[in-house]
């Protein structure tokens, strides 16, 4: 009886099979289906083909945040959704003017081997392959090293303020003013007699393309731009770290320095990146899980504007991984692998990891998965910061830039967690702060000298290194605490992070010394002026 | 029926069976490609030309899978293959249309088809 009841299946199941095969495309009907996507839609090439390209266009349509003639840099990894990016960004520049995309791009790509461990062969046959990519593009880029990391001045850890110039101009005045130009005179030499902001940038970007892809062309003859002895400090940094989870979020954060900080040089005010949907949902369960869901909607949302002048988008964010590698195959997008630091690890061997197999497990079965945690992120919004009269500087955390949520009042559980590790470690929790303020004091001689205390930079900083643990710990937010708590020694932290910290320990405590003569601060005085 | 009882080691295919020959498939050529990733675990090639062997039933799907589990696997099968079918995060093409639309685990190959596989788990 069960076997007779098994036939009927099989035999149901093929006839249903038969069906699928000859399947029409739902939007156009006529073309044979050969893609499904979300739950049970049917695409034939064509009409997946305008999808894909429809969604980009309506994201940044949609979000109005970048602006005509905008320098916009791509954060091209090489993996397939960043390259889907880049492709959608070429196909986007390459139409006719009324539809074209009306920002200049450049890519940036960080070279990450130096923490996976791989050789110098192996790094320089990736870039070689990715440099042809990004030359077939035509558009400017730049290839940064993670070594390049230590070589970072201590000003990208500060948020400038934004250019307010362009928040007053909204978004349709600007998109009609640049039409208007771009019909009214031609773009290449015939100049009128009052050149316009917007042209000038356009002239200067044009300049910057012509200089770099003459210095990419002999990038791969030139030794690379840094030294064994950095690549074996990027390997001792990352071995300090005890666990992966730490170790990516570590990973993660100093490469965001880095994009950062090529983009202030550069002159790009905005960076995009290739977070699809599938990533972003794994992202957004991650951060929870890793204390970071004060800042959710930052790390998730489409712009981030914790940087101040460098807003983050994410254009990528509606697309789930399975549409992006379709895309890539179908219109054969050149991508390159690359491993990375959870390669081939096993699935509890980090937060990242273990989020991720759940997440496309759960998903197999019920395949709303993805897109009801996407949408769920959709309505987070960032919270308009509080104004703060002073001491801006000294809110932020050090590693993330998000405004610090360790506020140390009496009866948060923040306080019970703190106390309680003091306790299971048989200290006060008196002691500890007193330990950092004597180390201070000692090597900051009376308080006069807060800033210029730099100088003497061999005498301060071989006493405070060993007390620094303690310190570093009130400047960042609760997840970057627990990465540095991960950390065995805090002696390889790269040294524009060491020197920041220490100059806002010695701002709050200047602060602390003059409270009493500073006149209390009006409202209109809170504008601090940060150039 | 003398041949039936000669061959007693094979009671279900009688020569005198009509079609007997056609059941018995011939060895299928097939084109794997590997993406995404997935390479690193069939020691970095992602191009393989195979030649399935031939055996009574039609390879479907499902079959190949323990195929290339058995034989060009080279480490990790869990992040592969996960009990019948592969891990879910593995996107497979076949002649570059979406499995799903083919019946997945049951579509018959023939020969000649184009199967590929692409890890979605590496994102970008």
């Amino acid at each position: 009886m069960c076997q007779v009841d098994e036939d009927d299946h099989h035999a149901q199941l093929e006839t249903k099979a038969v069906l699928s095969v000859s399947q029409k495309c739902m939007k156009c009907k006529e073309g044979s289906a050969v893609l499904i996507i979300r739950v049970g839609d049917a695409f034939c090439g064509n009409c997946f083909r305008e999808y894909f390209v429809h969604k980009f266009r309506a994201m940044l349509g949609k979000n109005r945040l970048i602006f005509p003639g905008e320098k916009v840099l791509l954060s091209v990894s090489g993996g397939p959704a960043s390259s889907a990016l880049l492709s959608q960004v070429q196909e986007g520049l390459r139409r006719e003017t009324s539809k074209k995309l009306r920002f200049v791009p450049g890519i940036i790509y960080v070279d990450e081997g130096a923490a996976c461990g791989q050789s110098l062969e192996e790094r320089g046959e990736v870039k070689s392959q990715l440099e042809s990519i990004f030359r077939a593009s035509g558009f400017p880029f730049y290839i940064v090293h993670l070594e390049e990391v230590f070589n970072l001045p201590s000003s990208v850890l500060l948020c400038a303020s934004s250019a307010s110039d362009r928040r007053n101009e909204s978004y349709k005045e600007a998109v009609d003013g640049f039409i208007q130009r771009a019909s009214s005179g031609t773009q290449s030499e015939t100049r009128q007699g009052s050149i316009s902001y917007k042209e000038v940038q356009t002239l200067l970007s044009e300049l910057s393309t012509q200089e770099w892809s003459g210095e990419g062309g002999t990038v791969t003859n030139r030794s690379p731009p840094f030294t064994p002895e950095q690549t074996e400090a990027v390997r001792t940094l990352l071995a300090s770290v005890k666990t992966l989870t730490a170790r990516e979020e570590l990973l993660k954060t100093l490469r965001q320095h880095l994009i950062l900080h090529t983009a202030r040089v550069r002159g790009y005010s905005k960076v995009m990146m290739g977070d699809s949907c599938s990533r972003l949902a794994v992202k957004l369960l991650t951060n929870i899980s890793l204390g970071r869901g004060a800042f959710l909607a930052m790390d998730t949302g489409f712009s981030d504007p914790r940087y101040g002048d460098i807003a983050i988008v994410r254009p990528m964010r509606e697309y789930s991984s399975k549409e992006i590698a379709f895309y890539n195959r179908m219109f054969r997008v050149p991508s390159v692998f690359t491993s990375a630091l959870d390669t081939k690890e096993p699935e509890k061997a980090s937060i990242h990891r273990l989020t991720e197999s759940f997440i496309s497990k759960l998903q197999a079965d019920f395949p709303s998965t993805v897109s009801t945690i996407y949408r769920t992120s959709e309505k987070l919004n960032t919270a308009c910061p509080r104004p703060i009269a002073d001491g801006e500087l000294t809110e932020k955390c050090l590693l993330c830039l998000c405004a610090l949520d360790t506020g140390a009042e009496e009866a948060t559980a923040f306080r019970a967690t703190l106390i309680s590790e003091n306790l299971s470690r048989n200290r006060m929790p008196d002691t500890i702060p007193a330990l950092g303020v004597a180390k201070q004091q000692c090597c900051a001689s009376g308080g006069e000298q807060k800033e210029s205390c730099g100088d003497r930079v061999d005498g301060c900083h071989s006493v405070d290194r060993t007390s620094f643990t303690p310190e570093l710990q009130t400047l960042l937010c609760y997840s970057c605490r627990l990465i540095i708590k991960d950390m065995t020694s805090v002696n390889s932290i790269p040294q524009y992070i060491l020197s920041e910290a220490e100059r806002r320990k010695r701002r709050a405590q200047m602060k602390e010394e003059i409270q009493d003569f500073l006149l209390n601060p009006e409202n209109d005085a809170g504008e601090v002026t940060v150039s | 029926m003398t041949s039936c009882e000669e061959t007693e080691e094979e009671p279900r295919f009688c020569e005198e069976a009509p079609g007997y020959r056609a059941k018995m498939a011939a060895p299928i050529d097939l084109h794997l490609e590997f993406g995404g990733g997935a390479e690193l675990l069939f020691g970095g090639v992602k191009d393989h030309h195979v030649k399935l062997p031939s055996q009574s039933e039609p390879w479907n799907v499902k079959q190949l899978l323990a195929w290339i589990k058995t034989n060009l696997l080279r480490e990790r099968p869990e992040l592969f293959i996960q009990g019948d079918t592969v891990r879910p995060g593995i996107l497979v093409l076949i002649n570059d249309a979406d499995w799903e639309l083919m019946g997945e685990l049951d579509y018959m190959l023939e020969d000649q088809d184009n199967v590929v596989f692409i890890s979605t788990l590496h994102g970008g």
